[in-house]
C-alpha cells in the first residue's frame, strides 16, 4: 500500500470527490493560485478551474455564508479555513446558519457542506493561532465534527464528509500534514461516527482524537516496554461520538485517560468522561483523568509553550495515576 | 449476664487471628482482664483477655483455628445462666469450623456467626445517648445517606465489625439514626420495597464516617466475590480500595482455605512437597513487600566503610568490662540515628499525596524470627546514648524472637536498618518498608586488602547499601547521608562531638 | 398588499391572544417593497430575507394558511412549526427563509447567486434586509464578493428609517446608503418604496442586469414601518414622534396604489370593499386552519437535526440533488 502524507491523503480525497460529483467545489483563502496555504489543494485549480476552486478575499464570514447559500440550492461546497482560528469570524454562518437550516426549515433545506482546515497548535504561533476548537463546534446540534489523526482516516473521512448531506466540521492539523501513513489506492470511505481501536491492551484506555492520537500511540509504545498495555481508542468522529467503542474498552481495562489538544474546561474530554461515568460506573477502578492544554492562552516562548501542551510525558503520568502506579 | 469472647483486633493491621492456645478451660472461673487465650496476629502472639467476670462456659474456637476479627470464639457466663442463644450462634461457627479441618473455610463460617447478631441488637432499639449527641439525624445527612445506593448494596454482604467493643454502641447508634431518618427525609428516597423495619437500616448507616473508600469496580468485584470491604485494605490514594486490593485479598483467602485443606488432608503426608499454610505474619510480609517492589521506584547506593577505628573502639570498650561492650550493630545504629537527624529528608514517609519528614528519629531494626521478620523500633534513637541503644536493641530482639512484642513496639519507625552481617553476608539490598522511604542494609565486617597510601594493606571493611524511594530521596540526597554516615562510623569519636 | 395588511392585523390580534409567541415583526407600511419586488421574479428565482418576512412570504406565494400555521407553531406551518415568525421557509416557491441574525443572510443570498452562476443559470436571487444591516461586516463582505465575481443577486435595502429604535442618522456615517455600493463599483439606486410601480420598475432594471450581465445591484427602498419594531415595541415608542409617524402614514402604500388605480379609472370604492371582504375571508380562513392544525408531535423534536444518513451516501445525494 502506498505510504503518503496526511496532506496528500486530503488532496486525493478532494480530487476524487470533485471528479466524482461536479456539485462539489472548494472555496477559501489561497486555495487556488497559491495552491493552498498548506498545499492541501495543490493542483486542483489546474484540474478543475476557477469556478470549482475559488480563491476568496480574506472574508471568513462572507465566504462561509456563500457556502451556506450555495448548499441551500444544491451545491456541495467545501469551505476551507486557512486555520480554524480565523473561522471564529465565520461562526455565525457555521452555527446559526449551517447547523440550524435543516431544523428551522422543517427539514426542507439540508446543508451538504464541509467546513475544513487546520485546528490546534503548531509551533510557536502563540495565542491567536494556536487553538483547538472541537469542543466549541461539537457543542452544536446539527453539526458533525470529525478529527482524523492518520492519513488513512483523513482521506476516508473527508470523502465521507463530502458525501454527507449534513454540515460537517473537519478538523485537520498543521503538525499532521507532513505525517505519513498507508493509504490505499482504491476508493474507500471511513464511516462517520465510528471510532477505531488503534491499539489493543488491557491495562488502561486512552481516548483521543486528531493529533493527540499520535501522542496516544507513542504512550502505548513506551508503556509497553514497562509491561503496561494500552487500548488506544481513536474517536475519529467527535460528534456523533461512538460511545460504544469507548465503553467497551473501558469495561475491559477499568480505567481511562482522555487526551485532547484543547483546554480542560468544557472540553471534549469532559464529554467523554461523562459518557464513561454514566456507562461504566461499576467498571471504574479509578477516576477518569484528562490530559489537555494548560488553562492559559498559548505562549510564544518555546519552553513554556511546550509546558502548555499535552504530551507523551503528561499522558504517561496520567496513565500511571489511574493505574495507581507512581511515576 | 453473659459476656462474649470475640477475636479482637490485636494489631493495627490485623484482619484475622489464629487461636494458638486456650489458657482457660471450660468451667474455669475468670475475672475481667484475665488472659483467656493466646492468639497469633499478623505480627505477634498476643493474649485475649476476659471482658467480664464469670465462668468460661464455652470455647467456640478450636486451638489452631483461624477466625476473623469480630468472630465469636467463646462465652463467659454465670454457672447456671442460659447461654443457649449465644452458643447457638457459636455452634454454627463450630459446626462448620470443625470445617477448618473438613469443610468450608472457618472465616466464612465465623463471619456468618457474627452477622445475625447485629440486627438483633439493633432491633432492641435501645436509644443511645451517645447517638443523640454525636449523630443527630439532620435532614441533610439523612438525604445523602439514604440515597447512597452503594452503601445499601454493601449492606447485603457479610458484615464483620473491626471492633466488637464498639459494636454494641454503633448498632444502637444506627437504629436510632435510622429511625430518625425514616421520620424525616427517608420516605422520599426510599424505593417502594424499602418500607422495612429499621433493623434493615443499620448495616450501612453504621458505616457513617468509617465507610471504606473504594473504587466502583472494587465494590462490584467485592460484591461478586461476597467479600466485605471492611476486611480489605486499600492501597490507593487515601486508602482507596481498588481492584488489585480485592484481587490480593481474594487470593489470600483462597490460599488460606486451600492450604488448610491440603495440609490436613490424608494424602499430604507422603507428598514430595510440603504446603505450609501462610501464617498471618507471612501474609503480611508478602503483602507489604509486593507493595514495595511494585509501586516504589527504588534505587540503591552502596558504600564501603573502613572499620578500623570502630573496631578499635569496640575492643577498647570491651577491655573496660562487659557492661561497656558494644556490638558493631550498636555503633551502626547510633551513627545512623545521628546521620538521620542531620539529614531529615532521608528520615521521611511517603504518604501518597505528601512527604512527611520527621524531626524525631524512630529507628526500626529488622529482626529475624523463625516465622519471618519483624522490625521493633528504638524510639528517639538520636537522643539516646549508645549504651541505651545497645540495651534496648538486645531487649527488643529477644522479645521479638519470643513473640512478645506489643504492637506499639513494632510500629512507627521512621527509618529501618537491616543487618545481615552476622550471617556473613557482605553486601545486600533491603526492601523498603512503606511508607518509610529508605532502608539501610548492613553487611559483615571483613578484612580486605585495600590500597592505603599506595600500599596494599589489610583493613577491616563493612559495606552498606541504602535503598531509597526515589519519590522522596534523590541520588545526591542519599549519597550525602551516606557521606555523613561514613564520617561517623569511620571516626566514632565524631559521635560524641 | 391588502392581503398582507389584513394578515398582519390578524397576526397582531392572534399575538395579543397568545396564539402566536416569540418575536414577531409586522410588515405593515412596507408592503409595496416586497410586493413590487417579488412580482417581477420568475418562479425559479430565489428570495432570501430577514426576520420581517410574513409579507414577503405571502407575496412569494406561500399560502396564508401555511404562514399562519407556522406563526401558530403548528405542524402544517411552512416550516412545520419549527421556525416560527422569523424563519418562514418554502422549498416550492424558492423562499429560502427568514433569517434572524441581522445581516447574516446577506452572504447566504450571495452564495445562492454563486450557485446560479456555477450552474450557468439565468435566475436571480433577491435579498431583503433593513437599512441597519448595511453597517454590518457581513453586508460588505458579501457585496464585495458579489461584485468581484459578478453574481446575479439583487440586494434590497428596506430603509424604514430605524434599526429597531436607532435612527439611520444615529447609526450610519452616510445617510444615502445606496452609496455604499460605490465601494464595490456596484450599480445602485434610491427608490420610493411606498410606490409599488416604482419598486417594480427599479427591480426590473436590476433583474435584467442580473440575468444578462450577472451583475449585482444594490437598491435602497425608502419606506416606513407603521408599527413598532416588533410586537413588544410601542407603535411610536421613544425614538420617533407621533407626528412623524402620522406624517409617514399619509403615504400608506396601499392608499398610494389605490389612488393610482382610481386615476387609471379601473378602481372604485365598491371594488375596494369587495376585495377587502375577500381578503378578510382568506385571512379568517388562515386563522381557522392554523388553529385546527395539530401541534408538532413530540417525535418531531428530534427530527431534522441532521439528515439521516444511515442508509448512506447514495440516498442522501438524492435529497440535495436540485
Amino acid at each position: 500500500m502506498p505510504v503518503i502524507t496526511y496532506r496528500d491523503a486530503l488532496n486525493q480525497a478532494l480530487r476524487e470527490e470533485m471528479q466524482r460529483d461536479d456539485r462539489v467545489f472548494l472555496m477559501g483563502e489561497e486555495v487556488g493560485v497559491y495552491q493552498g496555504a498548506y498545499k492541501v489543494s495543490k493542483g486542483l485549480l489546474q484540474e478543475f478551474g476557477e469556478m470549482r476552486v475559488v480563491d476568496t478575499p480574506i472574508t471568513e464570514l462572507g465566504f462561509a455564508g456563500v457556502g451556506v447559500g450555495a448548499a441551500m440550492v444544491g451545491l456541495r461546497p467545501i469551505v476551507e479555513f486557512m486555520t480554524w482560528n480565523f473561522a471564529l469570524l465565520a461562526l455565525d454562518q457555521v452555527v446559526n446558519a449551517a447547523a440550524k437550516m435543516l431544523y428551522m426549515s422543517g427539514g426542507q433545506y439540508p446543508m451538504p457542506m464541509v467546513f475544513r482546515g487546520p485546528n490546534g497548535a503548531a509551533l510557536q504561533l502563540s495565542a491567536q493561532h494556536s487553538q483547538a476548537w472541537e469542543s466549541w463546534l461539537a457543542h452544536i446540534p446539527g453539526l458533525k465534527v470529525l478529527a482524523p489523526g492518520t492519513p488513512y482516516d483523513a482521506k476516508g473521512l473527508l470523502k465521507s464528509a463530502i458525501r454527507d448531506d449534513n454540515p460537517v466540521v473537519f478538523l485537520e492539523g498543521e503538525m499532521l500534514y507532513n505525517t505519513k501513513g498507508e493509504v490505499p489506492e482504491e476508493d474507500y470511505l471511513v464511516p462517520i461516527g465510528k471510532a477505531e481501536l488503534k491499539r489493543e491492551g488491557e491495562h488502561c484506555t486512552i481516548v483521543s482524537h486528531g493529533k493527540m492520537v499520535l501522542v496516544a500511540m507513542q504512550v502505548a509504545d513506551q508503556l509497553a516496554k514497562e509491561g503496561i498495555t494500552i487500548d488506544v481508542v481513536d474517536l475519529r468522529t467527535i460528534r456523533p461520538m461512538d460511545v460504544d467503542t469507548v465503553v467497551t474498552s473501558v469495561r475491559k481495562t477499568n480505567r481511562a485517560v482522555v487526551v485532547e489538544e484543547g483546554w480542560e474546561f468544557c472540553g471534549v474530554g469532559a464529554q467523554v468522561a461523562d459518557y464513561i461515568q454514566r456507562e461504566c460506573f461499576d467498571d471504574l477502578d479509578a477516576p477518569v483523568l484528562r490530559v489537555h492544554q494548560a488553562d492559559v492562552p498559548m505562549p510564544y516562548a518555546k519552553a513554556i509553550e511546550k509546558a502548555a501542551k499535552p504530551d507523551v510525558r503528561k499522558t504517561i503520568d496520567a496513565v500511571k495515576r489511574v493505574m495507581y502506579l507512581e511515576s | 449476664m453473659a459476656t462474649k469472647v470475640v477475636m479482637e483486633a490485636l494489631s493495627p493491621t490485623m484482619e484475622e487471628g489464629r487461636l494458638v492456645k486456650w489458657l482457660k478451660n471450660e468451667g474455669d472461673q475468670v475475672k475481667s482482664g484475665e488472659p483467656l487465650a493466646e492468639v497469633e496476629t499478623d505480627k505477634a502472639v498476643m493474649e485475649i483477655v476476659a471482658r467480664g467476670d464469670g465462668i468460661l462456659r464455652k470455647r467456640l474456637a478450636a486451638e489452631g483455628q483461624t477466625a476473623p476479627v469480630g468472630a465469636l470464639i467463646g462465652v463467659i457466663g454465670g454457672s447456671d445462666e442460659d447461654i443457649g442463644a449465644l452458643v447457638g450462634e457459636g455452634t454454627k461457627a463450630e459446626g462448620s469450623s470443625g470445617g477448618a479441618n473438613a469443610g468450608p473455610p472457618a472465616q466464612q463460617a465465623a463471619a456468618a456467626s457474627v452477622k445475625p447478631s447485629k440486627p438483633s441488637r439493633a432491633a432492641e432499639g435501645i436509644p443511645s445517648p451517645q447517638a443523640e449527641k454525636t449523630d443527630p439525624p439532620s435532614e441533610d445527612q439523612a438525604e445523602v445517606d439514604v440515597v447512597d445506593p452503594d452503601a445499601s448494596g454493601e449492606s447485603g454482604t457479610a458484615d464483620v465489625d473491626r471492633d466488637p467493643a464498639s459494636d454494641q454502641a454503633s448498632g444502637e447508634d444506627t437504629a436510632q439514626a435510622a429511625g430518625g431518618r425514616m421520620g424525616n427525609a427517608a420516605p422520599r428516597h426510599r424505593p417502594p420495597s424499602g418500607a422495612q423495619p429499621a433493623t434493615e437500616q443499620p448495616s450501612h448507616a453504621e458505616r457513617d464516617g468509617e465507610r471504606p473508600k473504594s473504587s466502583p469496580l472494587a465494590r462490584r468485584l467485592a460484591s461478586e466475590k461476597g467479600m466485605d470491604l471492611q476486611n480489605v485494605r486499600g492501597s490507593g490514594p487515601a486508602g482507596r480500595i481498588i481492584k488489585r486490593d480485592i484481587e490480593a485479598a481474594a487470593t489470600a483467602q483462597a490460599a488460606s482455605a486451600g492450604a488448610g485443606a491440603v495440609s490436613n488432608g490424608p494424602s499430604a503426608e507422603h507428598a514430595d512437597f510440603e504446603d505450609i499454610p501462610l501464617s498471618p505474619i507471612r501474609k503480611t510480609i508478602a503483602k507489604r513487600l509486593i507493595q514495595s517492589i511494585g509501586p516504589i521506584p527504588t534505587f540503591y547506593l552502596t558504600a564501603e566503610f573502613d572499620m578500623a577505628r570502630a573496631s578499635e573502639m569496640r575492643s577498647a570498650m570491651g577491655e573496660m568490662g562487659d557492661e561497656f561492650k558494644v556490638s558493631v550493630n550498636d555503633i551502626v545504629m547510633k551513627a545512623v540515628a545521628i546521620a538521620l537527624s542531620r539529614h531529615p529528608e532521608v528520615n521521611a514517609h511517603w504518604l501518597g499525596d505528601r512527604i512527611r519528614v520527621f524531626n524525631r528519629v524512630h529507628l526500626g531494626m529488622a529482626v529475624a524470627i523463625p516465622e519471618g521478620l519483624i522490625t521493633p523500633v528504638i524510639f528517639d534513637a538520636d537522643g539516646k546514648r549508645m549504651s541505651q541503644i545497645s540495651v534496648e536493641a538486645r531487649e527488643l530482639a529477644k522479645r521479638a524472637r519470643d513473640r512478645k512484642l506489643k504492637p506499639e513496639e513494632y510500629t512507627g519507625a521512621t527509618f529501618t536498618v537491616s543487618n545481615l552481617g552476622m550471617f556473613g553476608i557482605d553486601q545486600f539490598t533491603a526492601i523498603i518498608n512503606p511508607p518509610e522511604s529508605a532502608i539501610l542494609a548492613v553487611g559483615s565486617v571483613e578484612e580486605k586488602p585495600v590500597v592505603v597510601g599506595g600500599e596494599v594493606v589489610a583493613r577491616k571493611r563493612m559495606r552498606v547499601t541504602l535503598s531509597c524511594d526515589h519519590r522522596v530521596i534523590d541520588g545526591a540526597t542519599g549519597a550525602k547521608f551516606l557521606q555523613t554516615l561514613r564520617r561517623l562510623i569511620e571516626n566514632p569519636l565524631m559521635m560524641v562531638y | 398588499m391588502l392581503l398582507q395588511r389584513r394578515f398582519e392585523e390578524k397576526v397582531a390580534e392572534a399575538y395579543a391572544l397568545g396564539k402566536i409567541g416569540g418575536f414577531c415583526h409586522l410588515y405593515i407600511g412596507q408592503e409595496a417593497v416586497g410586493t413590487g419586488a417579488i412580482s417581477v421574479l420568475r418562479d425559479d428565482d430565489y428570495v432570501v430575507t430577514s426576520y420581517r418576512d410574513h409579507g414577503q412570504a405571502l407575496a412569494r406565494g406561500i399560502t396564508p394558511r401555511a404562514v399562519m400555521a407556522e406563526l401558530f407553531g403548528r405542524s402544517d406551518g411552512c416550516s412545520k412549526g419549527k421556525g416560527g415568525s422569523m424563519h418562514l421557509f418554502d422549498r416550492n416557491t424558492n423562499f429560502l427563509g427568514g433569517h434572524g441574525i441581522v445581516g447574516g443572510h446577506i452572504p447566504l443570498a450571495t452564495g445562492v447567486a454563486f450557485a446560479i452562476k456555477y450552474r450557468g443559470g439565468d435566475q436571480v436571487c433577491l435579498c431583503f434586509f433593513g437599512e441597519a444591516a448595511v453597517n454590518n461586516g457581513a453586508f460588505h463582505e458579501a457585496l464585495n464578493m458579489a461584485a468581484l465575481w459578478k453574481l446575479p443577486v439583487i440586494y434590497v435595502i428596506e430603509n424604514n428609517r430605524y434599526g429597531m429604535g436607532t435612527a439611520l442618522e444615529r447609526a450610519s456615517a452616510i445617510n444615502d446608503i445606496a452609496e455604499r455600493a460605490c465601494s464595490y463599483d456596484m450599480p445602485n439606486e434610491v427608490v420610493d418604496g411606498q410606490d409599488v410601480f416604482v419598486v417594480r420598475e427599479a427591480i426590473a432594471r436590476a433583474v435584467t442586469r442580473a440575468r444578462k450581465e450577472h451583475t449585482p445591484t444594490l437598491l435602497e427602498m425608502r419606506t416606513y414601518r407603521f408599527m413598532g419594531h416588533s410586537m413588544s415595541d410601542a407603535v411610536s415608542g421613544t425614538y420617533r414622534t407621533k407626528e412623524e409617524l402620522e406624517e409617514h402614514m399619509k403615504r400608506d402604500p396601499i392608499e398610494v396604489l389605490r389612488g393610482q388605480m382610481e386615476e387609471m379609472g379601473d378602481w372604485n370604492d365598491e371594488n375596494m370593499t369587495t376585495l377587502d371582504n375577500e381578503v378578510r375571508e382568506v385571512v379568517e380562513d388562515s386563522w381557522n386552519f392554523a388553529d385546527n392544525s395539530p401541534e408538532p408531535s413530540i417525535e418531531a423534536l428530534h427530527e431534522n437535526v441532521l439528515v439521516d444518513t444511515t442508509s448512506d451516501a447514495e440516498a442522501s445525494a438524492a435529497v440535495a440533488g436540485d
